[in-house]
């Protein structure tokens, strides 16, 4: 049998040791709750089962030249990364609650968190989270346990699949969840210092929000503070090597989806939810936290620290029900963060900003397409008005192998001819020409 | 060890970037940040070397016995990584089939989801399944969300989940957030739930039960068939905590227990890679009347062979994670399934339960059985009186370990079993590792007994010893800035 190592000989030598049949180690399964009758196929060999798989994931299409992002980036990852997090030593290794044996992951884990904070310019930061939609409803739930509030308020500028994430898990609690209409492409400052009152525990933003166009918070912050709110920043953490940090806008929760530091697109998963908060925070925050200690001979050691917020300590009274974090990813980003470095993830950005600009004008320059947000400064990714339905375009541009953009009547109403296209530094300058020519042509 | 802001040189450059071929832009300086982002800067060998010594600190499967109960740390198939890293799967865009025809783009993987949606209805005896969940503790709450979404739409009141006080800490902290209150149900002289007790706390508020079966002590609960009919005479659900599904895999079906609701741990019965704690996946399945609340989306097959996701689903919970669940990870189980189909799948549980009772057996003449009964894929013992009186506690077992090459088990949990030590082998270790181990913890227990104050000090061949975690929970330092 595949992956058992016990021989037949072995079994039968075990169960003599013991005094049982192999029926009787399943005696107290009562019959009646037996079965037999699992219809499931035969085992496959190795070679079938590569084979099998190959032809499915030749059915995919990875041939599209990608200038869809929305949230989830087609960047470039160096071998390198592969090559570590492959060591077995830390994939095949479960949480580290024996510090003994797992300095390598908890260290990565305090060195991660080191990360985040550098990149954001928060003061602390977790272990991770799943992802992106739901570090940013835990980041919800900390600052409604914090004020010990219950309005939150959510700019519709804020990707739309957290918002709709956040609204699942506020279904069964006394929560209420108002939504800001985004103006001209930035968040709806005015609407927000509007509502925001005594009741408000968050403001829930995103920069560069998920139309590509760069904000800046610190108003709403202010405002926000005033009445003793929290702002709550997602963030994309590639942008960070150029933008102004959430923390230097005021941000007091940061979170974000870290699949873009390293992590391959796969299909939706597994991502990195990245959470940062201020220090005064700490106590209230969801996930695991790896810090620094000293070990009984002096010397300096890792360990899972503030276990006493965690469900396995709280149960029903912990910060969050999370037990997993994503710590093959996170491991994955401090990787992708320490090839890149400091300037590494600067030119990364600017490479971004360059291109995406470059397509902009580009793009722009074919009669009948027009910028729908103009004026406005954007990152990697901007909202263009096709004089068509922006979904049929970007059929056919899928023909030409091109996956374009994401038609944004999908989320927004009226916005029926707008494509939302993404630049990275992947992408060159032929490969946007080529884009522009196909794009002419379809129109 | 340094940490790797330590190694830091200015001027040193790891990766290249591609040369640019557009203009630079400058954008508007008030939002720009003033400062680089404080990274290292190395050079990629310097990285290599970094977590290559980092990982020669750390134990995984692939480096020895790993018999931490209730995690079930099996061999990670090789094959499994190997696929997942196919740029058809790897590099596939989870937006794809939100454009139009999409779906046509992503038929591969689209067929992974449903034909998993199949193979685990088929081990669980469940209707249907959503992969979304993201690992065991969300697959959880996305059913605790089911649940509720159940009462709500039948008019239903509800407002308590009972839930075993042996049961894993996520259960409760999941049926809280969920917005119910928890009632904790105390486990009988058996080491489950008797019959009796669940009477006591039976009215029209219960919304449901979580149960693990087998329970974090190893042990099947005979009567699971009888309590899943007890809340269902309340018009409450069953939910059944997949987490050893292990035990019983290919042998018996929580759905027809009478379950409602399951998760699964894919890292555990189905052979993930634990990741040093994650990603997990926790794929959720529901009985029939259930089907309608699971998660948007769900893959369906059409009538000409093809796949599609469905969105239009108005009694849907809604998105719970932003696509298909950890597509990855549910690629490796899918590709783990395939490898062992039926066959393999009941020698799974046959193997795990016979080296569980195996060192049981082999060990309960030097360590106390928590329950000396038939065990299933795991067995809890606690420290002999002697061994007590000599102050040792499962810490220095566990940490005695550490010094004869093996990861210890679980210790401290079940909470409701004093100085705990949970032994969970699984099945794709052997006989002659099984032997190994038990040497060990007899030579230890004879320590324990005879010459107490050496195990006080283990481990003496570990990186570290015993760090003080109440300093750093004290003096917190948690990021190097």
């Amino acid at each position: 049998m595949p992956f058992i190592s016990n021989t037949p000989a072995q079994r039968e030598q075990m169960l003599a040791e013991i005094g049982l049949s192999m029926d009787e180690l399943f005696d107290d399964i009562p019959s009646q709750l037996k079965t037999e009758a699992f219809d499931l196929p035969r085992g496959l060999s190795e070679q079938e089962t590569q084979g099998r798989l190959m032809e499915l994931a030749q059915k995919n299409a990875t041939h599209l030249t990608c200038f869809l992002g929305g949230g989830f980036y087609d960047h470039f990852i160096p071998a390198a990364v592969d090559a570590i997090v492959s060591r077995s030593e830390f994939y095949t290794a479960y949480t580290p609650y024996q510090p003994e044996l797992s300095q390598g992951v908890l260290q990565a884990i305090y060195e991660y968190q080191s990360m985040i904070c550098r990149l954001t310019e928060m003061e602390v930061a977790n272990a991770s989270l799943y992802d992106g939609g739901t570090a940013l409803y835990e980041a919800m739930m900390m600052a409604l346990r914090i004020t010990g509030r219950n309005k939150v308020i959510v700019d519709d500028s804020v990707n739309p699949i957290y918002r709709v994430m956040i609204q699942s898990y506020t279904q069964n609690l006394k929560i209420e969840l108002d939504q800001t209409h985004c103006q001209d492409g930035l968040t709806n400052r005015n609407q927000i210092l509007q509502m925001i009152d005594d009741k408000t525990a968050a403001v829930i933003v995103q920069n560069p929000n998920f139309f590509g166009c760069i904000d800046e918070f610190s108003d709403i912050a202010d405002a926000a503070h005033d009445k003793g709110s929290l702002l709550i920043v997602s963030s994309y953490p590639v942008s960070l090597g150029i933008l102004k940090t959430p923390a230097a806008m005021g941000a007091d929760i940061v979170t974000g989806e870290g699949q873009s530091l390293g992590i391959p697109m796969s299909f939706g998963g597994p991502y990195l939810g990245f959470m940062a908060s201020a220090k005064q925070y700490v106590r209230k925050m969801p996930g695991r936290i790896a810090g620094e200690t000293l070990d009984a001979s002096g010397r300096k050691a890792y360990v899972l620290t503030l276990q006493a917020r965690e469900q396995h300590i709280r149960r029903d009274k912990a910060t969050s029900n999370i037990c997993s974090n994503e710590a093959l990813c996170a491991l994955t980003a401090l990787v992708y963060l320490s090839l890149l470095g400091k300037e590494g993830l600067k030119e990364t950005a600017q490479l971004c900003a360059d291109k995406a600009n470059y397509a902009y004008r580009r793009l722009t320059a074919i009669p009948g397409v027009e910028p729908h947000f103009r004026g406005k400064w954007f990152f990697n990714e901007f909202v263009l008005d096709l004089p068509c339905e922006a979904a049929d375009v970007i059929a056919k541009l899928i023909e030409k192998r091109f996956a374009a953009g994401f038609p944004l009547g999908r989320y927004y109403e009226g916005m029926e001819n707008s494509i939302l296209i993404c630049v990275t530094e992947k992408r060159t300058k032929q490969e946007i020409g080529m884009l522009a020519e196909a794009l002419e042509s379809v129109l | 060890m340094k940490l790797i802001f330590e190694k830091s040189a200015a001027g040193r450059r790891g990766v290249r970037t591609a040369p640019t071929d557009v203009p630079r832009i400058s954008i508007r300086t008030d939002l720009l940040r003033q400062e680089p982002a404080n990274l290292p800067e190395l050079s990629e060998l310097d990285v290599v070397r970094h977590f290559t010594e980092l990982s020669r600190r750390n134990f995984g499967v692939d480096n020895n016995f790993y018999p931490l109960g209730s995690c079930t740390m099996k061999y990670n198939p090789k094959v499994a990584e190997h696929i997942a890293s196919y740029p058809g799967f790897a590099d596939l865009h989870p937006l794809l089939p939100q454009l139009r025809m999409g779906g046509m783009l992503t038929q591969g993987a689209l067929r992974v989801l449903h034909e998993i949606d199949l193979l685990l209805r088929e081990i669980t005896g469940m209707a249907r399944f959503t992969t979304q969940p993201l690992a065991g503790a969300h697959g959880e709450l996305t059913g605790m969300m089911i649940m509720a979404a159940y009462h709500r739409e039948q008019g239903n009141k509800k407002t308590t989940v009972l839930i075993p006080d042996s049961a894993h800490g996520t259960n409760p902290a999941s049926a809280a957030i969920a917005g119910y209150r928890v009632v904790s149900i105390p486990s009988n002289e058996n080491g489950v739930m008797d019959i009796e007790t669940i009477k006591q706390h039976l009215n029209d508020e219960v919304a449901g039960l979580m149960l693990t079966c087998p329970n974090t002590l190893g042990l099947f609960n005979p009567h699971v068939k009888d309590i899943c009919d007890l809340i269902h005479s309340v018009d409450g659900l069953a939910y059944y905590d997949g987490a050893n599904l292990n035990a019983i895999v290919g042998k018996a079906r929580p759905g027809d227990f009478g379950f409602d609701i399951l998760h699964l741990n894919l890292h555990k019965t189905f052979a993930t890679p634990h990741g040093g704690g994650g990603p997990g996946a926790g794929p959720v399945g529901v009985k029939k009347k259930l089907v309608p609340f699971l998660p948007v989306s769900v893959v369906t097959k059409r009538d000409d062979g093809t796949y599609a996701l469905q969105y239009d689903r108005p009694k849907s919970i809604g998105y719970i994670a932003p696509f298909y669940g950890n597509f990855g990870v549910v690629l490796k189980a899918y590709v783990y399934i395939l490898m062992l189909g039926k066959e393999g799948l009941r020698r799974v549980a046959e193997n795990a339960v016979l080296n569980a009772n195996y060192v049981k057996e082999k060990l309960k003449g030097h360590y106390r059985p928590a329950f000396d009964r038939l065990c299933k894929h795991e067995c809890v013992f606690t420290i002999s009186q002697r061994m007590a009186q000599n102050g040792i506690r499962a810490v220095d077992i566990a940490k005695a370990l550490i010094d004869k090459g093996f990861h210890p088990p679980t210790v401290y949990f079940p909470t409701i079993i004093a100085e705990a030590m949970m032994i969970e082998p699984t099945e794709t270790e052997s006989k002659e590792t099984l032997d190994s181990f038990i040497d060990a913890m007899i030579e230890i227990a004879e320590q324990a007994e005879n010459e107490p104050e050496k195990l006080k000090a283990a481990p003496t061949t570990a990186v570290v010893c015993r760090p003080n975690e109440t300093a750093a929970a004290k003096n917190l330092n948690i990021a190097c800035s």
